[in-house]
């Protein structure tokens, strides 16, 4: 099973709270999606604070851990302020830290990222930071401290899936102990099965579910996709090779059928 | 059944409580329409307006668009001076994704191509290659559409009472509670939504009709008003504060404007405002019924798309104790 610094949960699925058409799909859709952990946004959705009380107690009444982001921050002081009102308001201290560098891609600064990150973990809190998938950036959120890596499989809400298949296997490769989470960009169900497939750890996603027809519905087909691509990275995926392989002997091809037979 | 002869109570003068004041008072019953404030500071003030059952369907119940198709017809047949001249959604090529999923999961729209932009919008020519026509939608302008409505109250034998606040719990006879949020204390999964709007004036370019921008978040629309006026909203807010508008929504808002057509950055800003939907868990609105009291509620973004059917469900209720499964619950 998964554990993030120590707790256990029951799914390899974490699903985002915003854009659904109201609460009641939102809460239908992360009862299909089985996901044992939310992400709220304190800034980007509602309005900070308090005032989104009663949004709040919906998500608690949930029975799901709540892993409270710093979405729409921009610099150091920001990500670390709106952490310490998360920590507050949801009694965790679990911090999904995100600072934004670009507005148009909503890249990651991953410069202001490793100083807060080494920042929040000082403080006690357990960091979940959103980053691309570069090696050295994530090398440098270790070191600070964090045992949860989230790098991103293409940029937020782009649904493109992932777009750097390589640089997510070194990761991988290269840490073996920390829990790796692809967060972000997953369009489609096949991309959540090829991150899994890829033996990253957990799936991060909300675009994908919400704005779908049928949020309930997509979210179920993401769970079928995580569980199957988890299975087959532990079952031991077959090595691809560049050439077709029969698995029938060919002793008994016609002669006229065997390679390079003249027409 | 509650009848024709007993005198009923609306309480809360917004969109909500004057269509159903309104319309029991066509039917023949003795009505009053109460209100704490004069009329101008609820969330009904600050609305956009929009009659778009179709552009909403993309994201609201079943029963929104049901009760917002209905509500076109009374809208044309109580003030026909309504403009239902369709609406027209474009999106920036970035957002074409955006457009496609709209397209998808709405219904009652034409394709518009530059060419047919241009024919409906003429300000808007050239500057979008695809949009959607909704022929089938209109809008109101909420701040003239309410004192009409009051005005017909009276014509119609309804009395008026503001500046005074009436609380449905200790009223004696027949009542139906509109208040919005100020009923929150009494329905306990009633929550606000903030919504967030910017008026702006202008007289370099012209709009006939409400222009939808696909937005990554937020439906927003720029919708002409009287006075070369042009009403920018909204933002859509898990949140109860009504401190005001964050720099960051205006921003956004006027954007929208802006990249819609450059004459809007001239535009003057007359007015920013903020305002508390309320809403149910399904976003959806609800009549609760308990004897002879009534509650109307959780209208959220869709108030002036559904009040007029809601009151014409309330008023059959009243009048002929006729049931509508689909918004009526029991207590």
């Amino acid at each position: 099973m998964l554990t993030l610094y120590g707790q256990a949960v029951p799914s390899r699925m974490m699903v985002g709270t915003a854009l659904y058409p109201s609460p009641a799909v939102m809460e239908a859709a992360l009862r299909a999606s089985g996901a044992g952990i939310v992400t709220v946004s304190l800034r980007r959705e509602a309005g900070g604070g308090r005032a989104g009380d009663a949004f709040w107690r919906i998500i608690q009444s949930l029975g799901v851990a709540v892993l409270p982001n710093t979405a729409g921050c921009r610099t150091v002081k920001e990500a670390v302020t709106t952490a310490a009102l998360a920590r507050e308001l949801f009694g965790t201290p679990w911090i999904k830290l995100e600072v934004v560098g670009d507005d148009e891609t909503l890249q990651p600064d991953v410069v202001a990222l490793v100083e807060a990150a080494a920042i929040l973990v000082r403080d006690g809190f357990e960091v979940f930071p959103y980053t691309t998938e570069d090696l050295t950036v994530a090398t440098r959120l270790v070191e600070a401290g964090c045992r949860v890596v989230m790098p991103w499989a293409s940029p937020i809400g782009s649904g493109q899936g992932i777009a750097n298949r390589a640089a997510l296997r070194t990761l991988r490769s290269r840490f073996p102990d920390v829990t790796l989470v692809v967060d972000a960009g997953l369009g489609a169900p096949s991309h959540a099965a090829e991150a899994m497939e890829l033996g990253f750890d957990a799936v991060l996603l909300n675009t994908a579910i919400a704005k779908a027809d049928d949020p309930a519905a997509m979210a179920r087909a993401f769970a079928l996709a995580v569980e199957g691509g988890r299975l087959a990275y532990e079952a031991g995926l077959m090595p691809p090779r560049d050439f077709a392989s029969p698995s029938t002997p060919v002793v008994g091809t016609p002669f006229w059928h065997a390679a390079g037979a003249a027409g | 059944m509650i009848g024709r002869g007993a005198p009923v109570t609306v309480v809360g003068a917004g969109i909500a409580g004057s269509w159903t004041a309104l319309l029991l008072a066509e039917a023949g019953v003795p009505v009053e329409l109460c209100d704490r404030g004069d009329g101008t500071g609820g969330t009904s003030h600050w609305a956009g307006g929009m009659l778009a059952p179709d552009c909403e369907s993309d994201g609201a119940e079943p029963i929104v668009v049901r009760l917002g198709r209905r509500s076109l017809d009374l809208w044309s047949r109580h003030l026909p001076p309504t403009p239902m001249n369709g609406s027209l959604v474009v999106s920036h090529p970035r957002d074409g994704g955006d457009l496609d999923r709209f397209a998808r999961q709405t219904g009652g729209h034409e394709p518009a191509d530059a060419e047919r932009v241009a024919e409906l919008e003429p300000a808007l020519a050239g500057r979008f290659g695809r949009g959607l026509f909704f022929p089938r939608e209109g809008h109101v302008e909420p701040r003239a559409a309410l004192p009409a409505l009051h005005a017909k109250l009276r014509e119609a034998g309804g009395t008026l009472r503001f500046g005074e606040a009436v609380d449905p719990a200790s009223a004696s006879g027949p009542v139906v509670d509109c208040r919005g949020m100020g009923a929150r204390d009494a329905m306990a999964d009633l929550r606000g939504v903030k919504g967030e709007t910017v008026l702006i004036e202008t007289g370099e370019v012209a709009l006939s009709r409400p222009v939808r921008l696909m937005h990554p978040r937020w439906p927003l629309y720029v919708i002409p008003r009287a006075g070369n006026r042009f009403l920018i909203g909204a933002t859509s807010l898990e949140s109860d504060d009504l401190s005001g508008v964050s720099v960051r929504s205006a921003l956004e808002l006027m954007t929208a404007a802006y990249t819609l057509h450059p004459a809007f950055g001239e535009a003057r800003i007359v007015e920013i405002g903020t305002a508390l939907r309320p809403a149910f868990p399904d976003n959806a609105p609800r009549v609760e019924v308990a004897g002879t009291r009534i509650a109307v509620n959780g209208l959220f973004r869709h108030g002036f798309l559904v009040a007029p059917a809601l009151a014409e469900i309330v008023t059959a209720f009243v009048t002929d104790g006729v049931r509508d499964n689909e918004v009526m619950r029991w207590s």
